[in-house]
């Protein structure tokens, strides 16, 4: 009985969230009295995997030209006849751009239960059982997945890598697939997001602004805010979808990762793809009028009012007290 | 080109107390408004400008009980020419894998170009349904799309990766693409378009007129079960301020001065 990590790497680095799952991995393993397993499919990916041999005890390695850049198409081929030889009871991957586009046709493949934004598992009688997420965050669901194996995607930036040091075997799998005949999509190029105006990483102080603040008039003030307090304002992915703010200014698993001094978070929820990108900050205040709001549990100081309240009081009391 | 786009129906929680119901497997609904899943209004906005570019037909296509019309109707006001629903009945405890399995058999029954779908369901927040479906029909998908354009037998897509940045793939048609919010400004109803919804088709389906029998589907169909739904334990909650605004902010003020934030 094993676990199978896929390990998620991006321009020769390997992702924070391969450590993550196999921290986890590790735990789910002891209590199935299994293995843990990493595997990491790459053109070049030797040096990477020796690196995952200090984290699992046996690393598998896949490599091939053709597995240069992520494809979902390449990866089932190699994972497909993977899976079937090695027999995993569950397979492990993050739920990330990688992911999401290989997992689902993986478990269609497979005919196997897939869970998506994994956040606990647990093995009892026999059985998988895993925590998710749901309703932005506001709801957990507990679910029990049959494992022929059990496809699980995990939440990422939520568990906490380990620091352990193993020296883990190196196993070198043959990819004598052919890869390049038949592909019916093909990898062009990536774009990277360009920077033209400030850089909010480098920020000491930030201002975050969510749907809450609701027209984009609005933003006026906490602007203003930002501004007297000599902050850089930033926001959540709606507020940026609308087009009030510019992409660079998105604060998230899919913007910005962020570690400022202080983080203030106006009318944002607090959903997870927001959290991993400020949960850094050393100190976050929140202010939200719904009590429930998931922000709170990440939030050091919570205000519960309206926004449009908070903010000219807030802006008054903060000038008085530089002056 | 013929192009369905995948919608949900879902209730609006962003700003209400979620309660569990008795059964412990959903939640309590009577109080909630209903909305298009959101990332379903940028596939449906990226379909109209494909049609108003190149012509063609765009269907909706949603699988729910009847007043999932509502949600369709509002998809035809804005444009869209046809609507589908497939009832739901029977289909309780279907996993999404499942509910990709059902979207797949009405696509093999009909001849479409391209399947938009949104990259998540807001609500169950699966992220599973667009790669699935293609993966049953035998199709590319491409997930997180943000960019779409059409060429002559194929469609360059824009994807998103963490840290915004993009992939940029070519995939052969007919293929499925799942879009993420933000690529494009969903347009409103118009009063015009609203008034001709009316009377556009809304064509209705049972999963027996799909062919699928229902331990297919389901329960027994799926590979996962929900056992509950709860409110999640926070472990570290933040120091709530209590009082008037004023008494509020004051202490935010005072805490701010202390740790020498600014
Ligand atoms: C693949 C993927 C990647 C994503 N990446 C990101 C990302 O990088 N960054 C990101 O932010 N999101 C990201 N998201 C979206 C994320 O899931 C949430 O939808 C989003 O973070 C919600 O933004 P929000 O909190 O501003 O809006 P909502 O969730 O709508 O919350 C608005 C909040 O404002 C409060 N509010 C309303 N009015 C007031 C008022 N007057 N005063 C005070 N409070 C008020 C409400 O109570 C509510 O809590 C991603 C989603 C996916 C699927
Ligand atoms: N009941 C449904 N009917 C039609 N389309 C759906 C349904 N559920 C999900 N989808 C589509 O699949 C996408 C992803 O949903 P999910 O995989 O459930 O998170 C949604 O954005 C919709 O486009």
């Amino acid at each position: 009985m094993s676990v199978t990590v896929l390990a998620e790497h991006r321009q020769g680095t390997i992702r924070d969230v391969t450590y993550e799952m196999l921290a986890a991995g590790r735990r789910l393993a002891h209590e199935m009295d299994g293995e843990l397993e990493a595997v990491i499919l790459g053109d070049d990916c030797e040096a990477m995997a020796s690196e995952l041999t200090r984290h699992a005890p046996r690393v598998v390695c896949g490599c091939h030209p053709a597995l240069r850049y992520f494809s979902y198409e390449t990866y089932q081929h190699v994972l497909l006849k993977l899976i079937k030889e090695r027999k995993p009871a569950v397979f492990m991957l993050a739920d990330s751009a990688l992911g999401a586009d290989l997992g689902p046709s993986l478990a269609v493949k497979l005919d196997a239960g897939i869970v998506s934004d994994v956040v606990d598992f647990h093995w009892t009688d026999n059985e998988l059982v895993v925590s998710r997420g749901m309703y932005g965050g506001k709801l957990n669901a507990d679910l029990s997945v049959k494992h022929s194996p059990a496809i699980v995607m995990v939440r990422q930036s939520f568990f906490r890598p380990e620091p352990i040091k193993i020296k883990g075997e190196l196993v070198h799998y043959e990819v004598n697939a052919d890869l390049e005949t038949g592909l019916q999509t093909r990898h062009l190029g990536i774009e990277e997001l360009s920077i033209s105006g400030i850089d909010i990483t480098k920020a000491d102080i930030l201002v975050g602004v969510g749907r809450g603040v609701k027209e984009e008039k609005n933003l006026e003030p906490v602007q203003e805010f930002a501004d007297s307090i000599g902050a850089v304002l930033v926001g959540s992915r709606p507020v940026v979808d609308a087009g009030w703010l510019p992409k660079e200014r998105q604060v998230g698993s899919s913007g910005k990762t962020v570690k400022p001094k202080l983080y203030i978070a106006l009318g944002i929820s607090g959903a997870f793809q927001h959290i991993a990108g400020m949960k850094g900050a050393d100190t976050i205040i929140a202010v939200n009028k719904d009590p429930n709001a998931p922000i709170f549990a990440v939030a050091d100081y919570g205000i519960v009012d309206d926004l449009h309240k908070v903010v000219p009081v807030l802006r008054k009391r903060l000038q008085e007290m530089k002056s | 080109m013929k192009v369905a786009v995948c919608v949900k129906r879902i209730p609006d929680t962003a700003e209400s107390e979620i309660k569990v119901d008795d059964t412990g497997k959903d939640i309590i609904k009577d109080k909630l408004a209903f909305i298009i899943n959101e990332p379903d209004n940028y596939a449906l906005e990226e379909a109209l400008i494909l049609r108003e570019k190149s012509g063609g037909t765009v269907v909706l296509v949603s699988i729910g009980s009847k007043e999932t019309e509502e949600v369709l109707r509002i998809g035809l006001a804005k444009g869209a020419d046809e609507a589908v629903r497939i009832d739901n009945a029977g289909l309780a405890g279907s996993d999404a894998i499942v509910l990709a399995g059902v979207l797949a058999a009405y696509f093999r029954k009909e001849q479409f170009d391209l399947v938009f779908t949104g990259c998540i369901a807001q609500d169950t927040q699966d992220s599973q349904v667009g790669p699935a479906l293609a993966q049953f029909l035998g199709w590319p998908h491409a997930m997180y799309a943000i960019r779409f354009e059409n060429k002559d037998n194929e469609v360059v897509v824009r994807r998103e990766l963490e840290g915004g940045s993009l992939e940029v793939k070519k995939l052969n048609r007919p293929c499925v693409v799942s879009f993420q919010t933000g690529g494009n400004a969903p347009r409103y109803a118009s009063i015009l378009g609203i008034r001709q919804a009316r009377t556009k088709p809304l064509e209705r389906l049972d999963i027996a007129s799909l062919g699928l029998e229902q331990d297919e589907v389901g329960d027994t169909g799926s590979k996962t079960r929900l056992i509950k739904l709860y409110v999640p334990e926070v472990s570290s909650a933040a120091e709530i301020l209590q009082g008037t605004v004023d008494e509020k902010v004051s202490k935010i003020a005072t805490i701010i001065k202390e740790k020498g934030l600014l």
